[in-house]
């Protein structure tokens, strides 16, 4: 797999999450993806963007236009130096949340990618990465 | 502050999102909504989404919720105008919109809202 292009930016506050799904939208686009698949990603990244502000306490999301023989992909990688998942299978349990809200944005976003992944280390970090193919 | 306009026509409210709604807008138009139809007696709310590229679970619970709260104050909402990559998204994520009332377009919706009115 090789990387076509990449970069990295903040998911601190509020409003980076709008960012973020700009960047998504804007990065979706250039890699090739159909309008369906878009709007998957970029609704992934935002679940997982507000993840970042709201329990990881800000961080930043990483993303590469990557390429291997089946076709190019956006993969983002969402991490942060919050608390971590203790108990990473509650957290990817449908309709559970530790805060306030729906309990669908973990599980949710990895319905939404073809490639998902989450890492946690309690005390130290989260790090979830997506990626949708063309 | 940044706002979401409410229109007023007849009985009815109008809402169009035509921005990238960050989450606080939203929690604003939800506040601003309830005030608007207890003002004004109104007996529905169309949210025209059709400019949406994109709903994520925050944006979903917001109509949710003012569909619900604006039932307890007597009035419908209607959503209108969702993208079809927008639906495919949302039942994926797992957000099916309970109790919310939906049409294709304005249109549809109005009409959706004023049988409501009438037959009741």
């Amino acid at each position: 797999m090789s990387v076509l292009k990449s970069g990295s930016q903040a998911v601190r506050i509020e409003q980076d999450v709008v960012l973020a799904r700009q960047t998504a939208r804007k990065l979706a686009v250039e890699a090739g993806l159909r309008l369906v698949d878009q709007t998957k990603l970029v609704t992934a990244a935002s679940e997982l963007a507000r993840n970042t502000v709201v329990y990881g306490r800000g961080g930043d999301m990483d993303w590469e236009i990557v390429e291997e023989e089946r076709g190019k992909g956006l993969r983002l990688t969402f991490r942060d130096q919050g608390p971590g998942i203790t108990d990473m299978k509650l957290a990817m349990t449908d309709g559970w949340t530790s805060g306030s809200g729906l309990g669908l944005g973990l599980t949710g976003a990895k319905r939404l990618v073809d490639d998902f992944s989450v890492e946690s280390v309690p005390g130290e970090g989260t790090r979830v990465m997506i990626c949708k193919w063309t | 502050m940044e706002r979401i306009p409410i229109l007023r026509m007849g009985d009815f409210l109008l809402v169009t999102i035509q921005v990238d709604m960050h989450d606080e807008l939203a929690m604003t138009l939800q506040d601003d909504l309830s005030e608007r139809i207890s003002k004004t007696s109104a007996r529905g709310v169309l949210i025209d989404i059709s400019a949406l590229d994109m709903v994520d679970s925050f944006i979903g619970r917001m109509i949710g919720t003012i569909s619900g709260l604006s039932k307890i104050m007597d009035a419908d909402t209607v959503l209108v105008g969702m993208q079809p990559a927008v639906a495919i998204t949302l039942v994926e994520l797992g957000l099916t919109l309970p109790g919310v009332l939906t049409a294709l377009d304005v249109e549809r919706g109005m009409k959706l809202l004023r049988a409501r009115v009438q037959s009741e």
